[in-house]
């Protein structure tokens, strides 16, 4: 049963990949990998149920984390400009 | 009782695949960025959430059987679930935010854009 859920989140992750190659602009492309990094987390969970391994939900819990605080800072990256060290630096320097 | 746990658990796995691949389709069709925000939200919540509740149908079965590790398990799927449901509104929503800043102006159908 769980081979089913695997393939069907793998052909979910295509089309995913699909519009983050197609993307016209940055944030479409953004959008894709957060999906995608949503949907790597439900396969890993998957997986852990496939082979019977309960310590596959602990790698997806982290991978949904940090999936998360990746597309924080590459907004914020995309929004200002930088991740807000340099502004410091220049405020020291005056 | 295992016979309908293990249907009930297939049920909900089979809706879960079809929000997210339906969510996906409507990521890659969709005109525009904040459209596809929308169906990309989509999956997140209500494809997971049913594939997740499908793996708990399993993991209580699990438990039924005796084995007490399983309720770990069931712990760490129902926390993974419950911080799917906080953080992909957020990203969404800063998403958005981003992309109004960034100059992306919402797609108007042709027609109503030239009133």
């Amino acid at each position: 049963m769980f081979v089913a859920v695997t393939l069907g989140i793998l052909v979910a992750m295509s089309m995913a990949l699909v519009r983050a190659l197609l993307g016209p602009t940055v944030y479409d492309r953004v959008l894709a990998v957060n999906t995608f990094g949503t949907k790597t987390v439900l396969l890993i969970a998957a997986l852990g149920f496939l082979t019977d391994r309960p310590e596959f939900l602990d790698l997806a819990l982290v991978y949904a984390l940090i999936n998360f605080i990746g597309t924080i800072a590459v907004l914020k990256f995309f929004e200002f400009g930088d991740l807000g060290l340099t502004r410091r630096v220049h405020r020291e320097a005056e | 009782m295992d016979m309908a746990l293990d249907a009930l658990s297939w049920v909900s796995i089979v809706t879960g695949l079809f929000f997210m691949l339906v969510g996906t389709l409507g990521v890659l069709r969709l005109p525009d960025i904040y459209t596809r925000l929308h169906a990309a939200g989509m999956t997140d919540t209500m494809g997971a959430g049913f594939l997740i509740l499908g793996m708990l149908l399993q993991t209580v079965q699990g438990i039924l059987h005796g084995e007490s590790t399983w309720w770990f398990v069931l712990f760490r799927l129902v926390l993974i679930y419950v911080f799917l449901l906080f953080t992909s509104p957020i990203a969404s929503h800063a998403l958005a935010r981003a992309g109004l800043a960034g100059g992306v102006d919402p797609w108007t159908a042709p027609g109503d854009g030239d009133e």
